[in-house]
């Protein structure tokens, strides 16, 4: 066996001075995970689905104000409230990617992860949801589709981490900074997502990381948050 | 110094007078034969209107429940008004309801068996069938509320090809194992003081019935050896159920407690949730015996106003512990100063659902605490009998609160949420409430429901003495 490497720690770095609101990472999303599309009534009631959604907050008083946005998706927290609960171990922490994978297969739905999650990313499938016609030939093959009665949330696109260790290694090299990238990252088009190995100094990830804005969610409940945000609405842009 | 001493005796006879000890069950004694014929009596009577009761409640038990729950089953979890951020609902409001009122039974039962009060002994029967039928009613929520339930043994530890075990970290398996422990220690323990009551109906009947108490009754003769032997055995499950009833409900607040959700990681839950659970189990221990006085022949002179009388006090006394914890919740959260936990605090009170929020206060503290310090009132039953159902009220409302009203507005005010129990859900909770009121009522047929031997034995035990011209109520010490 080859010497046990230390795991690359994938992480998130969210610029909000950058983002603009446009929802194309919750799009692609959707496109690149199989989430359905639950129906207008269900949406209505508070059920979407979205392994990713932006925050909006109005800033300002009227008639002077700002929407200002906040992407979440799992933190991927390092000490995760939604992994000790699970009865049946379907939300567990990866040894190699180091972050929260959610087990669908193993998932019985007592939902008590997602009352637990303080970000509530975290999504049930409330009935099975049938795609019409065409739109099944979408489906991502690399992706489980969820049956009813199961939770589901951000996997970072767990399969595209995969998928691109496993390339590197055939070519017999190390992983590229930048080279991995989670459908969100790929397609915002204001690059206010970067993605990348943070337990490395020198990836763009940590770089951006290091940055006087830079705050997480709810830091103060030690989840140990993979995401990182950079503040916007200051006097750099935004 | 004269005038005292006449208003004393003034006064002292017409207490006396009030207090006749043949008011008491204990004092009244009737011969063995005939208490045994009454009881035999108001277990094989049986009217019309119990029958269209039973059937009634069966379908209630088939449509409401399980026709509902099969409809869940098929087109998921959906049917149910849970939403993000909302996983929880009537669901798990109402298993813990059910857990809570399957409390009181043993609490009645073994606690007051430990303590040697004696005005228990007429009604540990129907407290501990309380337990069993409460459980069996609440146990079927951790099943209900799953999203996909045919999965559900993967929840318990079996030996499987694939080595995986349950999640012993998770408090719902906490929760799996200490429900099965007190089902299966409370059942046993409403078993053994049963053999010599089944064994007596097997003396007295024919046909199926006397087939099935002789295969119940053990084979009992009422010897020395098998009377010391169930004393015995009785004493040490009595003692050794209360730690694993403690257990049980401090393990269902772990649910809660052991969660980073803001107004439930609470270190008070344990025993908030235990006086809570007493609290609503004791009422429902009045409301029953109000029912069985009511329906059954011959109850009104095994259940009498003065157990209403006694269960009242206990009632005002956990009423009072109750708000006690209620009050620190807020005091220790106020202390800790968590502004999430303000906040949540603070919405219950006045939220969209402040109302049940209110109820909860009114049907908890105020209602017991304006009426149960009157005598006359506890000593009414019917009155009891509203004071009792409003108290369960109040604790369902209890639940909600701590439930829902707490999972819908955490730190993130962007996913606040208000949630809206729908109709699968409310036939479900309707269901387990027919499911249990049937499996009481099938169960008041075929047991005896009062544990004759120990009425027999307490009767034994008390005799009123002359001393002069007053009647003096002895009580001879039984075991040890």
């Amino acid at each position: 066996m080859a010497e046990q490497k230390a795991p690359q720690k994938w992480g998130l770095v969210v610029d909000l001075d950058r983002c603009t609101g446009c929802n194309a990472c919750i799009a692609a999303c959707s496109m690149e995970n199989n989430i359905p599309f639950v129906g207008e009534d269900e949406v209505a009631y508070g059920r979407g689905l979205y392994w990713l959604y932006n925050k909006r907050e109005w800033r300002g008083e009227y008639p002077e104000i700002k929407p200002a946005f906040e992407p979440v998706m799992c933190q991927q927290c390092g000490n995760a409230p939604c992994e000790p609960v699970c009865p049946v171990f379907a939300s567990v922490h990866s040894e190699e990617e180091q972050i929260n994978l959610a087990v669908y297969n193993r998932c019985v739905g007592t939902r008590y992860c997602a009352n637990n999650c303080p970000y509530h990313a975290r999504q049930f499938n409330y009935f099975d949801y049938e795609l019409p016609e065409p739109m099944n030939s979408y489906l991502n093959p690399d992706v489980t589709v969820r049956r009813r009665g199961v939770m589901e949330k951000c996997t970072f696109c767990v399969q595209r981490i995969v998928r691109g260790r496993q390339k590197a290694a055939a070519e017999g090299r190390e992983v590229e900074d930048g080279e991995i990238q989670p459908a969100c990252v790929q397609a915002c088009p204001a690059g206010a997502l970067v993605f990348g190995d943070v337990s490395n100094p020198e990836s763009k990830a940590s770089q951006m990381a290091r940055n006087q804005r830079r705050y997480q969610l709810l830091e103060e409940l030690s989840t140990l948050p993979r995401v990182t945000y950079l503040k916007g609405g200051g006097r750099y842009g935004g | 110094m004269a005038a005292e001493t006449n208003l004393l005796q003034a006064v002292k006879p017409a207490e006396h007078a009030e207090e006749d000890p043949r008011e008491h069950l204990m004092f009244d004694p009737r011969p063995r034969e005939e208490m045994n014929r009454m009881v035999m009596e108001a277990m094989t009577t049986t009217t019309r209107r119990y029958w269209i009761w039973l059937i009634a409640l069966g379908l209630g038990v088939a449509v409401l429940l399980f026709g509902a729950w099969g409809n869940m089953i098929l087109t998921g979890i959906g049917v149910a008004g849970v939403r993000r951020p909302i996983f929880w609902g009537v669901f798990i409001v109402t298993f813990v309801f059910w857990i809570g009122i399957s409390h009181a039974g043993t609490f009645v039962s073994a606690i007051l068996r430990v303590f040697k009060a004696e005005f228990r002994r007429p009604f540990t029967r129907a407290a501990e069938l309380m337990t069993t039928f409460g459980l069996a009613a609440g146990a079927l929520y951790p099943l209900i509320h799953l999203g996909r339930v045919w999965v559900f043994y993967w929840m318990i530890p079996y030996p499987n090809a694939r080595w995986l075990w349950p999640n012993f970290r998770s408090p719902l398996v906490w929760d799996f194992l200490a429900i099965t422990t007190y089902l299966l220690s409370s059942t046993i323990y409403l078993y053994l003081p049963l053999v010599p009551d089944l064994a007596m109906a097997r003396d007295r009947t024919k046909g199926w019935r006397h087939t099935i108490y002789k295969l119940l009754a053990l084979g009992w003769r009422g010897t020395e050896a098998e009377w010391y032997r169930l004393r015995k055995a009785i004493n040490i499950f009595a003692f050794a159920i209360i730690p694993v009833m403690f257990s049980v409900h401090t393990i269902v607040s772990w649910d809660f407690a052991v969660g980073m959700v803001a107004g439930w990681h609470s270190t008070i839950f344990g025993p908030y949730f235990i006086v809570g659970a007493i609290l609503s189990g004791v009422a429902a221990v009045v409301t029953i015996l109000f029912v069985l006085r009511n329906t059954m022949k011959h109850f009104d002179y095994f259940i009498r106003v003065e157990h209403f009388d006694a269960l009242g006090k206990l009632l005002l006394v956990f009423s009072m512990a109750w708000a006690y914890f209620f009050f620190n919740e807020y005091l220790l959260s106020w202390y800790g100063g968590d502004a999430a936990v303000k906040q949540v605090l603070t919405l219950h009170a006045t939220g969209p659902a402040a109302w049940v929020w209110y109820t909860m206060l009114i049907c908890n503290v105020a209602i017991p605490w304006l009426t149960l310090w009157n005598k006359t009132i506890r000593r009414t039953p019917w009155a009891m009998f509203i004071i009792t159902l409003l108290i369960n009220v109040g604790m369902y409302a209890e639940r909600y609160t701590i439930i829902p009203l707490t999972l819908g507005h955490q730190r993130s005010p962007f996913d606040w949420g208000v949630y809206n129990p729908q109709w699968t859900e409310i036939s479900i909770a309707l269901g387990t409430l027919c499911l249990f009121m049937f499996l009481y009522l099938a169960a008041s047929r075929l047991i005896p429901l009062v544990p004759v031997w120990e009425v027999q034995e307490g009767q034994m035990a008390h005799t009123l003495r002359k001393v002069g011209k007053a009647e003096v109520p002895s009580v001879t010490e039984l075991e040890e």
